[in-house]
C-alpha cells in the first residue's frame, strides 16, 4: 500500500509540474515573424525597438517581433518546409527567388521596394589578425601557400556565395577573363580554406573566438562587429576590388495572407528606408541605401573601392551566377571535390 | 554490484588482485582519473567559472532574461510531454514484448532501439519531410488547422523520438528477470488485469521506471540535434535551452551563455543526485537497478 502511494506520488508531482509549465506567458498580441541571415542580429535587435515604438505611436498597437537568424540559404529552406515567416530578410536575392519558385513569394518581389528591395548594402572585406602577420591586401594575396583561410561554405551561406564571387571578379581582371586562370586561383584559394563553417556567424566565431586562421572573408558589418567586441585584436583590410551585396528584404505573401499581416508587415519593411531606420542600419556597420545618410557614415567605410554587382555582366544577375556556379555538379563543386 | 562480490574470494580477499600487478592496477586508474577529470570535471568547471566570470548580476540578468525564461518553460514543457509519453509508451512497450509472444517481437525490439542509433539530424528532417509544408500530411494538417514542425508540437515529437528507448530499455530486462509466476498466481486468484499490474508488477519494477524516468527527463532537457532541426529557431517561440546557449554564443553573448548553460548543468547535477539517490534506496529494497 505505501510503495504503491509513493509511485501515485510520484505521477502526481509529474503531472503538477508539466501542468505549471502549461499556463500561458503571455497575452496575445499582434506578432509578426522576421526570418534573417547570420550577422543581421544586432541589427534587427535595434531595430525592431524603434519600430515598435513606432507603430506604437502610429496605431496605438504593441507588436511583436519574432526573430529567427541562421545561414541564409537554410533559412529559406526553412520556410519553404513550414516556418511561417512574415518578412524574409536573407543574405541574397537568390535565396529569395528560391521561396518564390516554392510559390510563397509573388513574381517579381524584388521591384516592390526601392533600390532592388535592398534597404541597406555591404560588402566582402578581409579580417586579419593584428598587423596583417601574413601581410594580406588584396585577392590574389589568399592564393598564397601558408595563408589559412576562413569562410562559410557557399552551398549554405550567402555570404559565402558573395565571398566566392568577389574573388571571381578579382580574378576576372587580373586573369583577363581567362577562365581556366581563373578557376585556377580559386581552387587556391579553396584549397587554402581550414575551416568551412554552415554560416557567417559560425566562421567568425572559429575566426574571432576559436583563433583558426590568418584571415576570414567577412561582411563588412560582421567584420567592423569583430573589431568592436575585441578591440585591438583584428584589422580590416579592404581590397581595392570586391562586390557589393544587396541583401535583398520582402514580404511572405502566402504568409502574411494566412495570418492578416499584410499591412503591418510592409510598413515593418518600409521603416527600413525611414531616416532611422538608415541610421540604425549605418550604425551597425551596414552601408545605408540613402546617399545622403551613408555620407553621414562615410568615416568607416571605404568609399573608394570599387564595387561590381552581382548584376554585372559578368555574372548575369543571380540566377544565371547560381546555375553557374553554384548548383549541384556546377563550378564550385568541381572546385572543392578536386 | 552484487556478483563481483560473491566472485571467487581468494585467500588473501581481493588483495589477491592486486598482487596480480600493482602497477598496471594504478596506470589504470589513474588513467581513467586524468580521463574524466580532463574531458568532464574541468569542462564542467569552466563553464561555471564563465559563468560567473563577470559577477552575479550579470549572471542573474541573464538567467532571468525573458527569452532565456520562455526558452526554460518551453524546455520544461517539450520534456514533461515527452517523459510522460516515453513512460506510458516504455510500460505498454515492455509490459506486450515480455508479457505475450507474437510474430514479429524481435522486431520490435530492434525498432525501439532505433532512436539510439540514428542520427538526430535524421530524426529532425523526417518530421520535416512528414508534417512540413511539403510534406505528404500537410493537407490533413491544413484540415484542422494544426502546425507541427517550427512549433512546439514539433519539438515534442522530436524529444520524444530521441528519448523512445529510455523506459522500455530499462524495465524490459527487469520482467523479463522476474518471470510471470506471481502474475499467473495473481491471475489465478482472479485479480483483474489492472488490479495485477498495480499490487504485483508495478511494485516490482517501480525502482527501474523512475530510474529509467530520470535519464529520460535528463536526455529530453539536453536534446539540441532533432530539435534544432524542426525549430526554425524563433526566438521566445520555439527556442529550447539548448538552442538558446547556442544563439546566445552565436551572438558574442559568451557570459550569458554560459550563465544559461549553467542552468542545465545544474539540472543535470540535480538529475545524477536523484539517480544516485533511487539507486541506493533500490539496493536496500534489494531491488537492484543496476
Amino acid at each position: 500500500m505505501k510503495k504503491s502511494f509513493i509511485v501515485l506520488a510520484f505521477i502526481l508531482a509529474f503531472l503538477a509540474y508539466s501542468g505549471l509549465g502549461a499556463a500561458p506567458v503571455s497575452a496575445a498580441e499582434i506578432e509578426i515573424t522576421n526570418v534573417s541571415y547570420d550577422p543581421t542580429r544586432e541589427l534587427y535587435e535595434e531595430f525592431n525597438a524603434a519600430f515598435q515604438k513606432y507603430w506604437k505611436n502610429k496605431t496605438g498597437d504593441d507588436v511583436t517581433i519574432v526573430q529567427s537568424h541562421g545561414g541564409s540559404g537554410k533559412q529559406a529552406r526553412s520556410v519553404i518546409e513550414g516556418n511561417e515567416a512574415d518578412v524574409l530578410t536573407l543574405a541574397l536575392a537568390y535565396d529569395i527567388d528560391e521561396v518564390e519558385q516554392a510559390g510563397l513569394v509573388a513574381k517579381g518581389w524584388q521591384a516592390r521596394l526601392p533600390k532592388n528591395s535592398s534597404p541597406y548594402t555591404s560588402t566582402i572585406v578581409f579580417l586579419v589578425r593584428k598587423g596583417n602577420p601574413k601581410n594580406l591586401k588584396d585577392w590574389g594575396d589568399l592564393a598564397r601557400e601558408g595563408v589559412g583561410i576562413i569562410t562559410p561554405n557557399p552551398k549554405t551561406s550567402g555570404g559565402a556565395r558573395w565571398n566566392y564571387l568577389a574573388a571571381w571578379a578579382w580574378a576576372d581582371k587580373q586573369y583577363n577573363h581567362d577562365e581556366k586562370a581563373i578557376i585556377e586561383f580559386i581552387t587556391k584559394v579553396f584549397n587554402n580554406v581550414l575551416v568551412l563553417d554552415a554560416g557567417a556567424r559560425g566562421s567568425t566565431n572559429t575566426f574571432v573566438q576559436n583563433g583558426q586562421g590568418d584571415v576570414l572573408l567577412a561582411w563588412e558589418n560582421e567584420a567592423y562587429l569583430s573589431i568592436a567586441e575585441r578591440p585591438g585584436e583584428f584589422e580590416i583590410v579592404t581590397p581595392p576590388t570586391s562586390i557589393l551585396a544587396e541583401p535583398p528584404v520582402t514580404v511572405v505573401d502566402e504568409v502574411v495572407e494566412k495570418r492578416g499581416t499584410r499591412e503591418l508587415a510592409t510598413e515593418y519593411l518600409n521603416y527600413l528606408y525611414s531616416d532611422e531606420g538608415q541610421r540604425i542600419a549605418g550604425k551597425h556597420y551596414y552601408r545605408p541605401s540613402n546617399p545622403e545618410i551613408l555620407k553621414e557614415f562615410g568615416q568607416y567605410y571605404d568609399l573608394s573601392t570599387q564595387l561590381i554587382t552581382i548584376d554585372d555582366p559578368l555574372f548575369g544577375g543571380w540566377a544565371t551566377a547560381q546555375k553557374y556556379h553554384f548548383s549541384d555538379g556546377a563550378i564550385f563543386d568541381k572546385i572543392y571535390t578536386k | 554490484m552484487a556478483k563481483s562480490r560473491t566472485q571467487a574470494p581468494s585467500k588473501h580477499g581481493r588483495r589477491g588482485y592486486r598482487q596480480e600487478n600493482p602497477y598496471l592496477r594504478r596506470l589504470l586508474i589513474i588513467l581513467s582519473l586524468l580521463f574524466t577529470i580532463l574531458m568532464l570535471v574541468l569542462p564542467l568547471v569552466i563553464v561555471i567559472y564563465q559563468a560567473f566570470g563577470t559577477g552575479w548580476d550579470r549572471f542573474w540578468a541573464a538567467v532571468t532574461n525573458t527569452f532565456t525564461l520562455k526558452a526554460l518553460y518551453l524546455t520544461i514543457l517539450t520534456g514533461s510531454f515527452a517523459v510522460i509519453f516515453n513512460t506510458l509508451f516504455g510500460l505498454t512497450a515492455a509490459w506486450a514484448l515480455t508479457r505475450y509472444s507474437f510474430r514479429g517481437q524481435g522486431i520490435l525490439i530492434t525498432l525501439i532501439d532505433l532512436p539510439f542509433a540514428i542520427s538526430p539530424i535524421i530524426a529532425g528532417l523526417i518530421f520535416i519531410l512528414t508534417y512540413g509544408r511539403l510534406g505528404w500530411a500537410k493537407p490533413i494538417l491544413d484540415e484542422f488547422n494544426l502546425k507541427i514542425v517550427f512549433a512546439t508540437p514539433g519539438l515534442v515529437l522530436a524529444t520524444i523520438f530521441v528519448t523512445l528507448p529510455f523506459v522500455a530499455r530499462e524495465l524490459i530486462p527487469v520482467l523479463t528477470a522476474r518471470g510471470t509466476d506471481e502474475e499467473q498466481a495473481a491471475v489465478l486468484m482472479g485479480a483483474g488485469f489492472f488490479r495485477v499490474f498495480f499490487k504485483v508488477t508495478l511494485p516490482h519494477i517501480r525502482w527501474a521506471l523512475i530510474y529509467s524516468v530520470i535519464l529520460c527527463t535528463a536526455r529530453a532537457m539536453g536534446e539540441f540535434g532533432a530539435v534544432s532541426v524542426v525549430s526554425g529557431h524563433l526566438r521566445g517561440k520555439t527556442n529550447t535551452l539548448p538552442l538558446h546557449i547556442e544563439i546566445l554564443y552565436n551572438e558574442h553573448h559568451y557570459n550569458e551563455a554560459f550563465a544559461v548553460s549553467a542552468i542545465l548543468v545544474v539540472t543535470s547535477i540535480v538529475i545524477l543526485t536523484a539517480r544516485s539517490v533511487v539507486e541506493y534506496l533500490s539496493r536496500r529494497e534489494g531491488d537492484d537497478v543496476r
